[in-house]
């Protein structure tokens, strides 16, 4: 059946299948864990338990978050010798170090504390529980910065060397390989990313209850300090995406022309192509809407500026043009309609009808997974863009495959497509029954007993679990709220 | 020279120390998901996952630091290893799959949960069994040319691998069992028992059987347990084995607690033993050795400083995390 496929092919495509799918859920796992600090932070500090019932509802939500990004993880940990077993052999001694540092550093701390933040509040108190919570928050972080100094290495490496037996092999610093020259800029957006990630799903379920409920005062919260988030970050992300386009101009020039769509050079300054239809066979974008010399001044700061085009790029090294220049725009018009439902929530605050205005509320839900689609979109943008090379101008991804035949990666390839989907939709599916299950005062806590772990009631949303009374928390109240 | 040999020697002893707290670790859990349809439906199957739910998901970052750990030492090795025994690491990763998510999903529906146990099973099942397949296909030895795999595709399938992937199938099976003895108590712990019993008289034929076929597997282990000087230091580890055996084969009867855990442990600890002084000193048999395989030094080094700082603290907020979730589980007023 799948013998008349490039093997190559197929690698390529199982591998960008996991990672993409595994990505989704770190994405809002590393935004949610820091949200739950801040929650039980908050809760500690004012003693409001109002904190403590949004702590509850998102943990629930959390769990089953992080179980998911965890197997899928653990897939991609294999996924290089599977698939990439000959990069694996040549780049292992400079990158593999870097992701044993990851699982040292960064996978022991978030499982090891993740126990005692599910389950162990009555365990260990207050104060203990918390400090779990930051180290789960702090795990994910570290995480991303030791896969994402991984990833960047592999677009911008250096401090190597070349072995005699084809090896890349670490120079005298380490320091100059983990900080390579595209891991800052990559770290911020990325991380950017996923805060933003969380704070539109945070919003969009806020905004869902107050549809509901206008006065319901946990969604309340929950909208009011999502919102704050986004028109914070939002702007701050544009920021760091332009910084990080910049760049990757001086690194990896194919990658942005193709971003551009800029198939010609443009001696004179080049226009921004704003849309189009782009044509690699051709070498041309058809209907394109373009704007002059702008795509000069954004890139050069100078309207007159020379840009170079993919005719500078021989045909054998240009990435695919079509991917890029869609997954672009995607990733850049998401990131101004959020901008855009920050601003409109800052002005709702301004004229204090933040929880009335119901097209915002209605907008925040649509919203909700703006970020998710965005983060794939920049990934996609990211690796693509990089091709045809796997450690950028050094190896090519054609000779980083493993020497599998097609059959057996085209069945591991459907395998993981029908199971990914099977599995991960259903937990989605838990997720937003979840989320839609109204959040209430004494929420009822995440727990370990006879009944089943999370365990008490008010996991399945049915009418008549959802007032539960207050006997099935388990932290004594602290003090009522008054507001 | 001298440095990197002493190194890569080191390395290949903390490799192997990550797959032993791999195996014992997540070993006993995904031991009980193998046990968990002779459990009964309810309260009993509910105490059998809390007794796991807090410490998976760190007893599986074992796996990721014995997979990543390779990667980073030993980089040629992983590249040899996985495409050789590729349809085994894919249904062990979709195995774990189903079983993580069922940690969460079974609380979540209870109208799906005899799916969601079943999948518990099911992909615990998987995974044990394509662990111990992989094992196997190691110790028989892999074809290598010129730096990657060169043998057929099938090579993982044999008597042989089907043999040590049941011996760990019932050896994991063992762990689970032993683990519930200690945590709970009442009818599920009269259960456990039994159960207990059962794996442990299997575990040992098959630890026996894999341990004959092995000395007749190839002609280098075959000298290398039995003739002279050799023999002097390899016999002592059946011996001790058997030993053990008895040992906790008498405590399960006897009603120990808490013993036949460690016991159970300490028989996977000889077997780890004797599957190091089989290979020794190649990490994939027949044809790389640990130094064919290692990383530069400058790699190896820079990981040791990590180890050195951060496993002390990893085990010990390790213990932590199993001190706070001590004692039988549903002893206290969860509800
Ligand atoms: C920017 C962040 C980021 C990126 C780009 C990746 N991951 Fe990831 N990964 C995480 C952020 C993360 C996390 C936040 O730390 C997760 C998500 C949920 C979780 O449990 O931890 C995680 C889990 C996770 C686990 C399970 C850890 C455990 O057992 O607790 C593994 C083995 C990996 N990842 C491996 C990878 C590999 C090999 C990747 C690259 C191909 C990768 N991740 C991309
Ligand atoms: C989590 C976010 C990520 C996403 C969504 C993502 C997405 C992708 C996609 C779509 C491809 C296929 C490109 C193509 O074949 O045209 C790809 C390739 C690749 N990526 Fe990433 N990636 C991510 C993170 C990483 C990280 C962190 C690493 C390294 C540690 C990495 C390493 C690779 C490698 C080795 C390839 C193989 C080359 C190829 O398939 O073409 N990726 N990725
Ligand atoms: C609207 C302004 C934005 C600009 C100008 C921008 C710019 C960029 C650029 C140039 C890249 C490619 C970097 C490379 O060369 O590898 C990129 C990647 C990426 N973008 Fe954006 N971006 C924007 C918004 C967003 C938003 C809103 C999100 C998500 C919420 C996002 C998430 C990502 C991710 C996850 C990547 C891949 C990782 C990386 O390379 O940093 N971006 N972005």
């Amino acid at each position: 059946m799948f013998e008349g496929l490039d093997a190559l092919l197929l690698a390529r495509a199982q591998f960008a299948f996991t990672v993409s799918f595994h990505f989704i859920f770190p994405s809002f796992s590393i935004g949610l864990a820091s949200y739950l600090a801040v929650l039980e932070g908050m809760w500690l500090w004012t003693g409001r338990e109002r904190y403590l019932d949004l702590f509850r509802f998102w943990l629930k939500i959390f769990a089953i978050a992080f179980a998911m990004g965890v197997v899928s993880g653990i897939v991609m940990s294999y996924q290089f010798g599977t698939n990439w077993s000959v990069f694996s052999d040549r780049a292992g001694p400079v990158i593999g170090p870097l992701m044993a540092y990851e699982v040292l550093t960064a996978f022991f701390l978030e499982a090891g504390f993740l126990g005692v933040m599910l389950f162990g509040m009555e365990r260990v108190g207050r104060k203990l529980h918390f400090a779990a919570t930051l180290m789960v928050a702090l795990g994910t972080f570290i995480s991303a910065f030791w896969i994402l100094s991984v990833n960047s290495w592999m677009h911008t490496p250096t401090g190597f060397e070349m072995g005699a037996n084809g090896q890349f092999l670490p120079g005298d610093s380490w320091l100059e390989i983990i900080f390579n020259p595209s891991f800052p800029y990559r770290l911020v957006h990325t991380g950017i990313a996923a805060y933003l990630t969380t704070a539109l799903v945070v919003g969009g379920v806020g905004a869902w209850h107050l549809l509901k409920d206008r006065t319901n005062k946990q969604a309340r919260t929950m909208f009011s300090m999502a919102m704050g988030m986004v028109v914070v970050v939002a702007p701050i992300q544009i920021f760091a995406g332009d910084m990080h386009g910049l760049n990757t101009l001086e690194h990896q020039p194919a990658k942005v022309m193709a971003m551009e769509g800029h198939f010609e050079s443009h001696p004179g300054g080049a226009p921004l192509i704003l849309f189009g239809v782009p044509d690699s066979e051709e070498e041309t974008v058809h209907y394109a809407v373009e704007i002059p010399k702008l795509s000069s001044l954004i890139l050069k700061h100078d309207l007159d500026a020379p840009l170079a085009g993919l005719d500078t790029i021989p045909r054998d090294e240009r990435p695919p043009v079509e991917v890029v220049f869609w997954s672009f725009r995607i990733m850049v018009g998401l990131g101004f309609a959020m901008l855009g439902l920050g601003l409109w929530s800052l002005l709702a605050r301004v004229k204090g009808r933040l929880f009335e205005w119901s097209w915002l509320h209605r907008a925040a839900v649509l919203m909700g997974p703006a970020g998710f689609v965005a983060v794939i979109a920049g990934w996609f943008t990211t690796e693509v863009g990089r091709q045809p090379y796997t450690i950028y101008g050094l190896l090519r991804t054609e000779d980083s495959a493993s020497p599998l035949a097609a059959p057996a990666l085209g069945a591991s390839l459907t395998a993981f497509v029908l199971i990914y989907f099977a599995v991960f939709g259903v937990g989605v599916w838990y997720i937003l029954r979840l989320m839609s299950a109204t959040p209430h005062s004494h929420e009822p806590a995440m727990q370990r007993g006879d009944q089943g772990p999370i365990r008490t009631a008010g996991i399945t949303p049915g009418p008549a679990q959802q007032d539960l009374p207050a006997e099935t928390s388990d932290t004594p109240p602290m003090e009522e709220e008054r507001d | 020279m001298a440095v990197s040999v002493d190194l890569t020697v080191i390395w290949a002893f903390i490799i192997a120390f990550a797959v032993f707290a791999y195996v014992v670790m997540d070993g006993f859990d995904l031991g009980i998901g193998i046990l968990f349809p002779s459990i009964e439906v309810g309260v009993e199957r509910d105490r059998a996952m809390n007794a796991i739910a807090p410490v998976w998901d760190g007893n599986e970052t074992w796996l990721v630091l014995g997979g990543g750990g390779l990667f980073a030492a030993f980089p040629l090795a992983y590249a040899v290893l996985l495409p050789a025994t590729y349809p085994l690491i894919i249904a062990m990763l979709l195995g774990l799959v189903f079983r993580g998510v069922a940690f969460e999903f079974r609380w979540r529906d209870p109208r799906h949960r005899p799916f969601w146990d079943w999948a518990f099973f099911g992909g615990s099942l998987v995974a044990a069994m394509s662990q111990g397949m992989t094992l196997g296909a190691m110790l028989q030895g892999i074809t290598v040319v010129d730096r990657s795999y060169a043998g057929s595709w099938f090579d993982w399938l044999t008597p042989y691998t089907l043999l040590t992937g049941a011996g760990t199938v019932a050896g994991y099976a063992l762990l689970g069992a032993c683990w519930l003895v200690w945590k709970t108590s009442g009818k599920c712990q009269l259960h456990a028992y039994r159960m207990a019993r059962y794996a442990c008289g299997i575990t040992v034929a098959l630890m026996g059987a894999v341990s004959l076929y092995n000395v007749f597997l190839r002609p280098e282990y075959e000298s290398r347990w039995l003739s002279a000087p050799e023999i002097y230091y390899a016999w002592p580890v059946p011996i001790i084995t058997v030993f053990l055996a008895a040992w906790l084969w008498r405590s399960l009867w006897r009603g120990r607690e808490v013993l036949p855990f460690w016991l159970g442990i300490s028989l996977f600890a000889m077997g780890m033993v004797g599957l190091g002084l089989t290979i020794w000193p190649n990490v994939v048999p027949p044809s790389l050795t640990i130094w064919d395989a290692a990383a530069p030094a400058r790699s190896q080094i820079f990981m040791l400083v990590g180890v050195a700082i951060t496993m002390p603290l990893i085990l010990a907020y390790t213990f932590w995390a199993y001190w706070v979730f001590r004692g039988k589980v549903g002893d206290e007023g969860y509800h």
